[in-house]
């Protein structure tokens, strides 16, 4: 039978095999495996049947140690059971899966393997967390492409069920679980001749049932568990064999023909390569090349990884082998080699110690490590690799991809080495930005080629950190033959720039070829775009001869009224240009292509994207190269020219494309990095910025509050301060009975504002001529770009007020206060960020983070940059992210280690009280320190302290150098523990309440956006009822956790629920109360999210209506110990319009009336419902009297003081 | 004896002349059902908008677009089988089953102001069953580049346009803001209406004294609105023939308003408000009054009260032409006591 072709990624190659054959499905999101357990949702929500004609039952847990729980559970019953993870997931799943392996259960856990934290989180791919599951007893099958991962999926599966051992499949996350490529499909005959049925039959006989029943689980002890250990020995003795019996089958059926490891290259080889994974693809083209060149290499791809097949290794490496690099992708500190390399050095020795030793001479064996955290892996580092291993003393263990010039391990890169490209194989580059449609566009093209043509293809993508204004890479290669190059495009023949923008930010034609083909979306017509480029890109053009061609996308996608969404008009484009398809027959499949991609969105979409392609050819125009004008230097800001060496040397060159480069000594050895550093990374990305009209202000503060990126402030200062300011600078008299001769000035930062428009969305002051014009107006970027740039640099320097000058607990006052969470990477109009910067504002200087992974971590601390920052004392925020997990024990344990370190400062300075003066000691540990000014009292007396301690010699030298250490923790630090509620209300929900019971003072914010955000918006349990998310594809049926009412039940925990778009005066009340709240607190905020499926720049508006309509209340509950208190009040008013008109307005509401009206009708019954009872019940709590319980006359502990 | 209730519209035997038109109540198959039990004689769909459409549309696309394919770690923000079932599609579907469970004609309504893909709906409609389609032409011609021949010759293809898609008997409802109505109703009829529902109700926007911010309201229709469609239905009867349904609307609340709409020649009295006021069961208050009206005066049939004060046919023609407000203005200041 023809084989069936499709484009699809890694991901859903291995989730198709894998829900075949599955009846539970147990999930949890984690990049990059998540993708596998939404394709199982999506499918299960479609009524998709497996290979037995039911549709398997897909359920979400908590975390992946309750997806592996209950994956044992469903095992134990006898039903067939899979999971897919990666990472930090897997390491979570690990305690079951010694228990299922012990139990000889049949089982696959899929894993898009992913670099385990360490220094730092990452997303990207690598085998450490795999490597941290060998001892599992579970097999492990290592796919290393697209094809393989669908192929070994399946393999796993039948082999699990034949074994009784469970399987690890695993494959490189994101180079093979988000590659797109060419693969054939198995179908579910296919399927079904590799199943046996009397595997799943035997399988089943062994599931728990009362009508047999028996016992598993059992404790042992010393007398037998070592031997019944032993006992299932045979089966993995087996194992090896079985496996290879179903690859044969496979191949029988496919002819797709794997071994367990599997020889390739010259059979007189004397240099061989080991490797696993993705990287085998790399090293084939590299030793395909060498010995077209005639030179004795070859390499061997291990498939099995565990038990290790040393037998069929042995026998498949060619007796002429000399030298064997084994190559690792993973880090093992302190070992004497990575896993892979031991298993090979014992492998091969005992083979030679063997009865028939397999070689004359044992090989030499070295080890390597490549692609940490997706490092690139392409022929010019493989080659090293060979050159290396000819040498007569090769270095024993090497690294190859970087350069380290600390512990000298690295190979050099040889950057001009290419494999012999495939004959008609042509690679393509696009730049674009995430918003723009670009992505969506190269994996259209992918598939019409690919499935439309003979050609084989493989479309690639790269993302940045930041969410907003992200620039996108699209690699892709088409050609005649299976692509196997496993990295990024080198040598484009066609590349395109759908951003204008970026010519100036990037290298866009760094990979270009001589003479390749240039398509750039260019607002400047035919006779101007040469004059826009700069003087390099110009060079570059002209010594590249470059084919340029321009369209003006933009233009066209307005035309068509499809905003800023350019895919369709520069899709044709590159069909024209690249000449791949015949003209008519691309644009038809392009056509074809829409209709599959948005008929399901309606006709209208359908329509303006024909629109588009039709206009867009017409639009396309050649134009010749001119000549090159001379250099001329850009505008930069104050921020830009006083970058501190460490950033230049490092971040800046992160953000210029260039951190590969970047060598192992620049890098800090732990993980530590300045904080402060969003300020000099300024990205302009933004179309459209909020200017100031002094006339119709108010002075409310509105603007700055929300603004989620800290791109427009408030400052108020004494009239002199504006002379000398530039002619431009607005400023105007500030009301003030507490403040005269004043002036308030609202400032954006033209180059950090994201222009989401939020600030003029809740702007309130208009103008009494022009209703629409407000305070504040979003207006063109360029046209006030140069003079706000000067301006901002102005206000800048301009000192911030003091702070005891106006009280913080109102929106003016408060955003007067220096902001210590600036610009950050957040998506354009985050919901999260503006109550981040807010307690910056408040507290930032004495506060320590522990954040939860998620958005906050990611727009917190991805790289390049960080938005935590300082004021200009140098104190602010410090921070650390721990786990997604474990936040809520990190942030405790903080307060933990604080409290301890204070009690030891105390117990030094009580010692050292003859010394440092009585007075000074006694005010140091007996005043209060409730307020901010006796925060800073208490500072005043630090500094003090620490000039007396850096003099004392003599006997108390050490005591006093004891107590400067910690003489700083003398000062109140609040602990801020952040996240998000995937982390407060599922993962990390045990640790929030050990947390919250713990009686420390510790504060919890949770920014809650009811859905996994930053993974792409899977259901939580905040997700409330009728709200369509991933992994609740048909509307949640179950309402949203209280948590504020489990943590109010301790009757000693602060709780707060807030929004600031509703109230922001009592958002801010409730951040104050909960940093002064000297026991544990805990304040839920109420987040928007593009996951809502709402206009961004509404955000504020959504959150008032989400607490009018009495679907989010706002309530603060502060128990004391008052006879007769009444802890619980409630900040909202009795609800004032329909939840239904509050979800109309929201895609995930609305969504479900679209699909499933009927349905929709009912949860929205039942919402409405809800948001009746909690008033009625918050309403009552409102009158409830409650007292603390306490020792009369005594003070009660609820937590350690400051 | 009681009076032959029985009427035809747009081709269609009716059992009485009372109408339900668009509102939530005939959307709602269970309210529609009400409708049919207190006694109406058809029944009009809510209007599909052809602004909705596309709206919705392009609405929910940017909210799957936005942040797709921006970050590595979420591609996309919703699952991926999120099905679109779209407003023209809810309509059809809603269409189709009360249209099941009616035994009265159930007539589709669609909006629109310009020619467009979204004509296909009209066959949708006819395709789920309806028995007739009512073209609401409603538009505010704000663009002073347009002369008024230019928007009434889009009108009149606007419903060429539809005609042409569907077979099913189509009414055209049209506002009275025309200058030269009557002509302008013929040329529609010419194009391929049925008849006429006279007339469309402007919802007027409001304006909020605070925020400064235009707010839509919905006001129900009030008594004296019913004059406005007497006096045309009345003018227009006699010129567009019999062969022409008509229909009246606005502002009928009782037996008394639909009688003297039948009198000046409609074939139906359509009711909102009212029944939007009163719930359904009000059709059979004003049928009774209706009933017992006409027992009273001895007629035999709606067909012998219909037409019977239409201009041609009433003792004082001119009354309904513009010599009438004169005489209006006079009688006030005569009364008023001055």
């Amino acid at each position: 039978m023809a084989p069936k072709w499709e484009c699809i990624d890694g991901n859903e190659a291995a989730a198709r095999a894998a829900y075949a054959v599955s009846e539970v499905i147990s999930i949890f999101p984690i990049t990059p495996a998540s993708p596998m357990a939404e394709h199982c949702d999506d499918w299960a929500a479609a009524g998709k049947p497996n290979i037995w004609g039911k549709v398997p039952d897909v359920v979400e847990m908590q975390s992946e140690g309750g997806a592996a729980g209950a994956m044992h559970g469903a095992l134990q019953k006898g039903a067939l059971a899979t999971t897919f993870t990666a990472s930090q997931g897997l390491l979570l799943m690990i305690p079951n899966m010694f228990k299922i392996a012990g139990e000889l259960t049949p089982a696959v856990i899929h894993v898009a393997a992913r670099t385990v934290a360490t220094h730092a989180l990452s997303i990207f791919g690598d085998h450490s967390d795999v490597m941290h599951a060998r001892s599992t007893g579970w097999a492990m099958m290592a796919a290393g492409s697209v094809q393989e991962a669908h192929d070994f999926a399946m393999i796993s599966h039948a082999a699990t069920l034949r074994s009784r051992v469970p399987f690890v499949h695993f494959f490189d996350g994101f180079r093979t679980s988000h590659e797109i490529n060419k693969i054939s499909v198995l179908d579910h005959d296919d399927i079904r001749a590799l199943i046996h049925e009397d595997d799943v039959l035997a399988f089943r006989r062994r599931g728990l049932t009362s009508e047999a029943p028996v016992v598993r689980g059992t404790a042992q002890n010393p007398d037998v568990f070592f031997q019944a250990r032993e006992a299932c020995n045979p089966y993995y003795e087996a194992l090896p064999g079985i496996v290879q019996q179903v690859m044969d089958e496979f191949a029988a059926r496919t002819g797709r023909e794997y071994q367990l490891a599997q020889y390739h290259g010259a059979p007189d080889a004397e240099r061989v390569v080991v490797v696993m994974g993705s990287a085998a693809g790399a090293v084939e083209e590299t030793v395909d090349t060498l010995v077209a060149a005639g030179e004795k290499v070859g390499m061997l791809r291990i498939r099995l990884f565990q038990p290790f097949p040393a037998a069929a290794i042995v026998a498949a490496l060619p007796r002429t082998v000399t030298t064997i690099a084994v190559l690792d992708r993973t880090k093992e500190p302190g070992a004497v080699g990575e896993p892979l390399y031991l298993e090979m050095v014992a492998a091969l020795t005992e083979a030679m110690d063997g009865d028939q030793p397999p070689f004359a001479t044992a090989p030499r064996l070295v080890g390597g490590r490549y692609g940490l955290s997706s490092k690139e892996m392409n022929p010019g580092m493989i080659k090293p690799i060979f050159d290396e291993i000819a040498s007569a003393r090769p270095k024993r263990h090497f690294t190859v991809g970087i350069y380290d010039d600390v512990t000298h391990l690295s190979l050099p890169i040889q950057l001009d080495f290419r494999h012999a490209r495939a004959k008609g194989e042509v690679q393509a580059l696009f730049f674009g930005l995430g918003s723009d449609g670009t992505v969506g566009a190269n994996k259209s093209s992918v598939k019409i080629i690919g499935e439309g043509t003979d050609l084989f293809t493989q479309g690639y993508f790269v993302y940045d950190s930041k969410k907003s204004g992200s620039v996108t890479e699209s690699h892709l290669r088409f050609g005649p033959d299976p692509i196997r190059s496993t990295y990024l495009v080198e040598d484009a023949d066609f590349v395109a720039c759908h951003q204008f923008g970026l010519m100036s930010t990037l290298n866009v034609l760094g990979r270009a070829k001589q003479g390749a083909t240039f398509l750039l979306n260019s607002p400047y017509g035919p006779d101007q775009v040469w004059d826009h480029l700069s003087a390099g890109v110009q060079r570059q053009m002209v010594d590249k001869a470059i084919d340029l061609w321009v369209i003006d996308a933009y233009a066209v996608a307005e035309e068509v009224g499809m905003g800023n969404r350019i895919n369709t008009v520069m899709q044709p484009c590159f069909f024209h240009l690249a000449n791949i398809l015949p003209p008519a027959e691309a644009i038809k499949r392009i056509k074809d292509s829409i209709k599959k991609t948005y008929a399901k969105r309606g006709d209208a979409v359908v329509q303006s994207n024909f629109a588009a392609v039709d206009l867009s050819l017409q639009r396309l125009v050649h134009v010749p190269l001119g000549a090159v004008k001379s250099d001329a230097a850009a505008v930069v800001s104050a921020a830009t020219a006083s970058r501190p060496d460490f950033f230049n040397r490092v971040q800046a060159e992160i953000i210029a494309g260039r951190g590969d480069q970047l060598p192992v000594s620049v890098m800090p050895v732990d993980g530590t990095f300045p904080t402060g550093t969003t300020r000099y990374e300024k990205r302009a990305i933004a179309q459209n910025i909020p200017i100031w009209d002094n006339s119709i202000c108010i002075d409310c503060g509105k603007c700055a509050i929300v603004c989620p990126h800290a791109s427009i402030r408030m400052k108020v200062f004494p009239a002199a301060a504006v002379e000398g300011a530039p002619a431009g600078f607005q400023s105007k008299e500030f009301k003030s009975r507490e403040l005269v001769d004043h002036r308030i000035s609202i400032q954006v930062s033209p180059d950090d504002c994201t222009g989401c428009g939020v600030c003029v969305d809740v702007c309130p002051a208009k103008s009494k001529s022009e209703a629409r014009h407000k305070a504040i107006n979003m207006e063109p970027v360029e046209a006030h770009r140069d003079e706000e740039l000067v301006n901002w640099d102005f206000f800048q320097s301009i000192p911030m007020l003091d702070r005891n000058l106006l009280p913080h607990d109102t929106i003016k006052g408060s955003q007067v206060l220096e902001p210590l969470f600036e610009f950050s990477g957040a998506c354009s109009g985050c919901g999260e960020t503006p109550y981040l910067k807010l307690a910056s504002q408040l507290f930032g200087d004495r506060m320590i983070v522990a954040n939860a992974t998620g958005c906050t971590s990611i727009y917190g601390a991805n790289l390049p940059t960080t938005p935590w920052t300082v004021n200009a004392e140098g104190r602010g925020p410090a921070w650390n992210n721990s786990l997604f997990e474990d936040n809520a024990e990190f942030g405790l344990g903080m307060r933990l280690g604080l409290d301890a370190q204070y009690d030891h400062a105390r117990n030094l300075l009580t010692r050292l009280a003859p010394v440092v003066g009585e007075d000074l000691v006694s005010s140091l540990l007996d005043t209060k320190q409730d307020t901010e000014p006796e925060i800073v009292a208490q500072r005043e007396r630090v500094a003090r302290l620490r000039k007396i301690l850096a003099g004392v010699e003599g006997e108390h030298r050490a005591d006093a150098q004891s107590l400067l250490a910690v003489s700083g923790d003398l000062v109140y630090q609040g602990i801020w523990i952040v996240g998000g509620d995937g982390w407060a209300y599922d993962i990390g929900f045990g640790g929030l309440d050990q947390a919250l019971s713990s009686g420390r003072n510790i504060n919890i914010l949770v920014l809650d956006t009811e859905v996994y955000s930053n993974t792409g918006g899977q259901a939580s349990k905040a997700t409330p009822r009728g709200a369509v998310a991933k992994f609740a594809a048909a509307g949640k049926g179950t309402g949203k956790k209280d948590l504020g009412a489990i943590a109010r039940s301790y009757g000693n925990v602060y709780v707060a629920q807030i929004s600031m778009g509703a109230n922001d005066a009592q958002a801010t009340k409730a951040l104050l109360e909960a940093d002064a709240w000297p026991g544990p607190s805990l304040v839920i905020a109420y987040a928007t999210c593009i996951a809502h499926g709402i206009d961004m720049e509404t955000s504020m508006a959504h959150q008032k209506d989400a607490v009018r309509s009495g679907y989010w209340s706002l309530y603060r509950y502060q128990p004391s110990e008052v006879e007769n208190g009444h802890p619980f009040k409630l900040d909202s008013g009795a609800p004032s319009m329909p939840v239904a008109d509050f979800a109309s307005a929201e895609t995930r509401f609305a969504s479900l009336k679209r699909s499933n009206p009927a349905r929709a009708a009912e949860l929205a019954e039942l919402a409405q419902a809800d948001a009746d009872e909690r008033y009625r019940y918050y309403q009552q709590l409102a009158g409830i009297e409650q007292t603390i319980p306490h020792v009369a006359d005594e003070v009660v502990e609820t937590g350690a003081e400051a | 004896m009681t009076a032959d209730l029985r009427t035809t519209y747009l081709g269609l035997e009716l059992r009485s002349p009372l109408v339900a038109s668009a509102s939530p109540l005939t959307g709602d198959p269970a309210a529609a059902a009400k409708l049919e039990e207190a006694g109406v004689g058809a029944i009009v769909l809510p209007s599909l908008f052809e602004e909705e459409i596309l709206g919705e549309e392009r609405e929910y696309n940017a909210a799957l677009d936005n942040g797709a394919d921006v970050f590595a770690e979420a591609l996309d923000y919703f699952p991926r089988s999120m099905t679109f079932v779209g407003v023209g599609d809810r309509y059809v579907a809603n269409l189709e089953q009360i249209k099941h469970r009616a035994s009265v004609p159930v007539i589709a309504s669609l909006n629109a102001t310009s020619k467009g893909g979204w004509v296909k709906y009209a066959r949708r409609m006819q395709d789920a069953g309806a028995d007739a389609l009512e073209l609401n032409v409603y538009r505010v011609a704000a663009d002073a580049g347009r002369s008024a021949a230019d928007v009434e010759a889009a009108d009149v293809d606007l419903v060429a346009a539809v005609r042409a898609a569907i077979s099913i008997p189509m009414a055209v409802k049209l506002s009275p803001y025309y200058t030269a109505l009557a002509g302008h109703a013929r040329r529609v009829v010419q194009s391929g209406a049925n008849g006429l529902v006279l007339f469309n109700r402007f919802y007027q926007p409001d304006l909020d004294l605070e925020s400064a911010e235009v707010v839509n309201r919905i006001e129900l229709s009030v008594a004296w609105e019913l004059r406005l469609p007497l006096r045309w239905i009345a003018i227009l009867r006699p010129q567009l023939g019999t062969e022409v349904s008509i229909a009246a609307t606005s502002g009928i609340s009782s037996g008394a308003d639909a009688l003297k709409a039948l009198m000046v020649g409609a074939d139906v009295a359509m009711m909102t408000s009212a029944l939007l006021r009163h719930g359904p069961g009000h059709v059979r208050a004003v049928e009774t009054e209706m009933r017992d009206w006409l027992d009273e005066h001895e007629y035999e049939s709606v067909a012998q009260l219909r037409g019977s004060a239409s201009r041609a046919a009433a003792p004082n023609p001119s009354a309904f032409e513009r010599a009438n407000y004169m005489q209006t203005l006079r009688s006030w200041s005569g009364t008023g006591g001055h």
